[in-house]
């Protein structure tokens, strides 16, 4: 546990801090099943926030709200980053799970960036403006060599950057990846945890990142939200980590803390 | 359109001296790429099964055109599938059941609505050579109308063909670009349907959805990327057409079914080629 926290301090992000989306009251329902209530949320520039949570707690569809993919109640606004972006169209980049990627498709990272970048159909040619922005973004996750490789000979953790670099084109106002890091090994979470946080200072970028590895985002996150249909908690790492509902979701109750406690 | 008739004539085979024939090849050559590029869409977006849903409805289609005294069917037929499509995704958004689930549900009905209004008065049988179809009947105005129609329908396809594949990959993506999921799809249900009725009268309703299905699939074994993967599907679907059609004139069988069957060939082939580069890897 200090372990982790030593490690939030050296990470310490400069960051300008400004509140860049703010997220009033939302509220999301499904077959009149309430999803998401009363959901207050501001993401600041700068930062990266994790939502983490039990299974159908809602963290996805958090993001496909902020998406504009499910209706939902209240507000969600947006506002103008530093020159780029517009309050009414901003930028908004998405790194959707693996899981729910089609690998099995003919189709190769280059294409996958003319598809999302361009309406020239990827059937008849390609545009060397396309390639060059594809490699620039790929530069910045380390992952340029993969250009030309079909989607299915990737492995996890190389879809993963090559979606992650995608997702950075162009580059976003607010920054949204949704478990990132599920079926990813030990080491591959760390490099995508580093690349994360260096991007985010890099850029100045806001993010809102859902993850199932809370040991591994207590040390990278500015914030972790706890979500349960509403927001249960909500802090800097070490203080959303010691709340008592958390530690009971995430079974952590049997751990050492608890323990030690009188 | 004579002029191609003369060349295709002079052409050293049997076959060519036939009008029927050099009709139903011109027909095959028109045809062949939109499906073709119909079919790398209908693939990758796994909607094998709407689309054959799509094929299927015609049926009621025809039936529909039947009960209201219309001369040529066409436009009862293009209708009815629009409907059906706009009617499968719209209920599969209002439900949230699964895809394949509203798919067999709409099938279901419209083939049954279908046969109870084509066997009002029992005389089914004289519309089942809309089951097989008859590649050997098409006459030029129809090529005409075949030709306008594919040039259409390609052109818008190739417009959203960005969109509609990234859609295939995964939707939250294509929304989180800020493209909607719901007109590139309606569209290309609409395309499906317009083709689909289009051929009808030529591949029959029973195999249709093989001619859309079988070539793209054959490519995905093969391509390596999204531009091979359209080259191939075209590549293969005009060798299928034109070698099943000249296969069926000296076989004497259903050209839709004999084409169908060649195609089958080149996926196995396709098959066993990525099999073999798999194995020398």
């Amino acid at each position: 546990m200090e372990n982790l926290h030593h490690h939030h301090v050296g990470l310490a992000p400069h960051r300008c801090g400004e509140c860049c989306t703010r997220i009033e009251k939302l509220n999301v329902t499904l077959n009149r099943q309430p999803v998401l209530e009363d959901i207050t949320l501001h993401l600041h520039c700068g930062e990266l926030t994790t939502l983490v949570g039990p299974n159908g707690a809602g963290k996805s569809m958090l993001l496909k709200a902020i998406l504009g993919e499910v209706s939902h109640g209240g507000t969600i606004h947006f506002l103008p980053v530093a020159g780029h972006g517009r309050e009414d169209a901003p930028v908004i980049g998405y790194m959707p799970q693996q899981l729910d990627f089609d690998r099995n498709s003919p189709v190769n990272v280059h294409d996958l960036f003319a598809m999302a970048a361009s309406r020239w159909p990827v059937a008849l040619w390609y545009s060397r403006r396309t390639r060059r922005a594809a490699l620039e973004s790929l530069r910045y996750v380390e992952a340029e060599p993969l250009i030309d490789r079909r989607l299915g000979q990737l492995s996890g953790g190389e879809l993963q950057r090559v979606l992650l670099a995608l997702s950075l084109t162009p580059m976003p106002n607010l920054l949204l990846l949704d478990e990132p890091v599920s079926g990813i090994d030990a080491a591959g979470r760390e490099l995508f945890y580093r690349t994360v946080s260096d991007l985010r200072r890099r850029f100045d970028l806001s993010i809102l990142m859902v993850s199932h590895d809370l040991a591994g985002v207590t040390a990278v996150s500015d914030r972790i939200v706890f979500l349960n249909r509403r927001i249960v908690c909500l802090g800097r790492p070490a203080e959303v980590v010691a709340n008592r509902e958390l530690r009971r979701t995430f079974g952590l109750d049997l751990g050492p803390l608890e323990a030690s406690r009188p | 359109m004579n002029l191609l008739h003369a060349v295709i004539s002079r052409l050293p085979f049997e076959w060519a001296h036939f009008e029927f024939m050099r009709n139903a090849l011109l027909a095959v050559i028109i045809v062949a790429p939109l499906f073709a590029l119909i079919g790398t869409l209908v693939v990758n977006n796994r909607m094998a099964f709407f689309s054959d849903a799509i094929g299927h409805a015609s049926l009621t289609g025809l039936g529909l055109g039947v009960l209201l005294g219309l001369a040529d069917p066409f436009w009862a037929l293009i209708g009815f599938a629009l409907l059906l499509g706009v009617g499968i995704l719209a209920l599969q958004r209002f439900t949230r059941s699964t895809m394949d689930t509203v798919i067999s549900i709409s099938m279901c009905f419209s083939l049954a609505l279908g046969v109870v209004l084509l066997s009002h008065g029992g005389g089914f049988n004289r519309f089942s050579s809309y089951l097989i179809g008859d590649l050997l009947s098409i006459t030029p105005r129809e090529i005409g109308r075949l030709l306008v129609t594919s040039v259409l329908v390609g052109g818008g396809l190739l417009l959203g063909y960005n969109r509609i594949l990234l859609i295939g990959l995964n939707e939250s993506l294509a929304r989180s670009r800020g493209r909607s999921a719901w007109w590139p799809q309606l569209f290309f249900c609409a395309a499906i349907a317009l083709v689909v009725t289009m051929n009808l009268g030529w591949v029959g309703i029973l195999i249709i959805n093989s001619l859309l299905v079988l070539p793209a699939a054959a490519a995905r074994n093969i391509a390596h990327d999204a531009r091979q993967y359209v080259l191939f599907t075209v590549g293969i679907s005009l060798f299928c057409g034109v070698a099943g059609l000249i296969a069926s004139f000296y076989a004497n069988t259903a050209t839709g079914a004999t084409i169908v069957l060649v195609a089958m060939g080149c996926y196995l082939a396709t098959l066993g080629v990525k099999w073999w580069t798999a194995r020398a890897d």
